[in-house]
């Protein structure tokens, strides 16, 4: 791809260049507008077409909202824009059509930048945690849109998640993947956000593990947040969601309560393995 | 006075009071020719390098164009120090220079800016790989370098004054009676103390404070930093500030050390990128560490060993050369040698940098 300018070419050699932890979010503009646009769920992704950049739309015409007090969970098989449109709803990527709506606001144009200081948490799937700070440092800096004292935040995350107390001096970096995953989340919830995103909590770790997360998570919603999540462990995400939607090719094709779908024999046959 | 080992007794060797003093002398020329000049040029590399190792974890290239930022900076600071001079501006007993620092400074940090604004952050919103952003540094380096040129000229540039010497040699010899004497410049204390405290400082702001650490956190993982909140722009911003800070102090005390000549900045590029490296890329402790090592690897492979040794061993054992390793004129490829070990052997550095 010698055409290509500012392609990979000639770019191996670290002692020239740093390229660990650089960008990829491609929509990084500054700023953007939001407007009232009262009714509908508490967080909604309506209707949103879209891709990456200027590729090819991913997602077509594909709804996923959040109610207050609710874990919502998005499920589907591999490639059917999961996350993608987890990103939709965090304006990761151009929708040509549809709306994002968060409270009460059309927040379609905001950054997602300005989208944390609105009140959206979000915990991306990779990369999630400044692996060479320690877990307070990981903390602080979930918390750096805050201009208000910390530590009351920083108590509660510690409680919720006492092992992160025990290693909160510990470089992040070193802690075991359930860890990491517990300080990503943490960091997420610093901002006190109004609603809090997870793309695949539990992607990589030992199914104990993932018990614990997902008891966790439950945690964090009875505190009242509530939660979107994309997971690939679907029977067990169900089971904890109150809704739920199974995405194919960028399209909803089931949408119900955790329990409906569970029982539905459709969605049981394609994708929960009967 | 000559060395002389006497026999007392036939189990154990005691040595006469003549060859303590012997000793003495060899710690005494020691210091005066070896560790003072290497400690104060380690400090020197080291704020270099502490400013290439800040760009390259930050902003994620090698910047070619340090060794003529640090060129840039002292040269305001000279001009402004001659202005001084010519108001009649001076600090007593330490060079007016000191005074003139702030100045070049905030000059470089003005260059700085202005270089990010009209050059880098072109190809920040491109996303543009790491090796671009190296090629467009040596870009900068080259307009750099024709810049300060063109202002001040290509030759030496004299800018120190006040006292010469905190202890000279021959204040030393008197005090003590030895017959070796132990220089200690005002412009080496100087640039010890200032780096002592430099680095304390940057070490303080980026572990304690609030934009020390986005600083690491944008390092560390660019996108999470976004979404944290942390503004990308800011905290180049900020790095910028600081590496013109560091650029200029260390281009300034070379300066008052040495001489103000803008070609030599441009040659201490690879001394500078040696230390960083051998240190680790990206890690500040390393930086200063490895601008040590490659200061004292300099110093000692190109000294001439013939006095210090004619002290230590036995007078029949005196050396007819210099015992000099290498000449002074090759005391670059000390830093390459060292650099091309460190590559092979450790590429990521003595301090486990960003991995080479």
């Amino acid at each position: 791809m010698s055409s290509d300018p500012y392609s990979d070419r000639g770019n191996k050699d670290l002692s020239l260049g740093n390229p660990k932890g650089m960008g990829t979010a491609t929509p990084v503009k500054q700023g953007g507008k939001s407007y009232p646009s009262a009714g509908g769920p508490f967080l909604i992704g309506e209707n949103m077409t879209g891709g990456y950049g200027a590729g090819p739309d991913i997602l077509h015409d594909c709804t996923i909202a959040v109610d207050r007090g609710e874990i919502a969970v998005i499920v589907g098989p591999n490639g059917a824009g999961k996350s993608t449109g987890m990103k939709a709803v965090f304006g990761m990527l151009n929708l040509r059509e549809g709306h994002v709506k968060l409270d009460g606001e059309d927040i379609t144009q905001l950054s997602p930048q300005d989208r944390v200081a609105k009140g959206m948490g979000f915990v991306p799937q990779t990369s999630n945690i400044f692996t060479s700070m320690t877990v307070e440092e990981n903390l602080e800096m979930g918390a750096f849109i805050r201009t208000d004292d910390i530590s009351g935040t920083m108590a509660q995350i510690y409680d919720l998640f006492p092992i992160l107390k025990e290693k909160r001096l510990q470089a992040a970096g070193e802690l075991s993947g359930g860890q990491r995953q517990q300080v990503a989340v943490g960091r997420a919830l610093m901002t006190q956000p109004k609603v809090l995103m997870l793309d695949e909590p539990t992607a990589g770790v030992s199914p104990i593990v993932m018990d614990e997360l997902f008891d966790r998570i439950i945690e964090v919603a009875r505190t009242g947040i509530p939660i979107l999540m994309v997971e690939q462990n679907a029977r067990q995400a169900l089971e904890i969601a109150d809704k739920g939607y199974v995405l194919v090719q960028g399209r909803n094709a089931y949408t119900g309560t955790g329990k409906e779908l569970l029982a539905d024999p459709e969605v049981r046959k394609s994708f929960l393995g009967g | 006075m000559r060395v002389r080992a006497t026999l007392y007794s036939p189990d154990e060797l005691i040595y006469d009071k003549d060859f303590e003093l012997d000793l003495l002398n060899a710690i005494v020329a020691l210091s005066n020719f070896v560790i003072i000049p290497a400690m104060s040029y380690g400090a020197q590399l080291a704020l270099g390098a502490l400013g290439v190792t800040l760009i390259y974890g930050i902003l994620r290239f090698s910047n070619f164009a340090h060794g003529d930022t640090m060129a840039f900076g002292a040269m305001v600071t000279v001009l402004v120090t001659w202005l001084f001079q010519s108001w009649g501006i001076s600090l007593g007993p330490l060079p007016t220079a000191l005074l003139a620092l702030p100045f070049g400074i905030l000059g470089c940090m003005a260059l700085l800016l202005a270089t990010d604004r009209v050059v880098y952050r072109f190809y920040r919103a491109q996303k543009a790989k790491p090796v671009i952003f190296v090629i467009v540094s040596l870009g900068v380096t080259f307009i750099l370098n024709g810049l300060v040129r063109f202002i001040i000229g290509p030759d030496d540039q004299r800018f120190l004054d006040g006292e010469r010497f905190i202890i000279s040699a021959r204040t030393f010899k008197e005090i003590t009676g030895l017959r070796e004497g132990l220089a200690f410049k005002t412009t080496q204390g100087i640039t010890i103390l200032t780096a002592v405290i430099v680095v304390a400082l940057l070490f303080w702001f980026l572990n304690r404070t609030r934009t020390g650490k986005s600083m690491r956190a944008y390092s560390d993982n660019e996108d999470l930093a976004l979404l944290s909140g942390i503004n990308p722009e800011r905290v180049v911003r900020v790095t910028w500030l600081i590496v013109a800070g560091l650029a200029t102090i260390a281009g300034v005390l070379y300066g008052l050390d040495k001489s103000f000549k803008p070609f030599t900045y441009f040659q201490l590029l690879l001394p500078i990128f040696a230390s960083a490296i051998v240190g680790g890329l990206g890690n500040p402790l390393g930086a200063i560490a490895g601008g040590f090592v490659i200061a004292f690897s300099e110093v000692t492979v190109t000294y001439a060993w013939k006095k210090v040794v004619t002290y230590v061993v036995p007078e029949d054992m005196a050396p007819d050369t210099l015992v000099q390793l290498l000449s002074t004129d090759y005391k670059l490829a000390v830093s390459f040698v060292i650099l091309l070990i460190v590559l092979l052997v450790k590429p990521t550095g003595l301090f486990a940098g960003k991995a080479v």
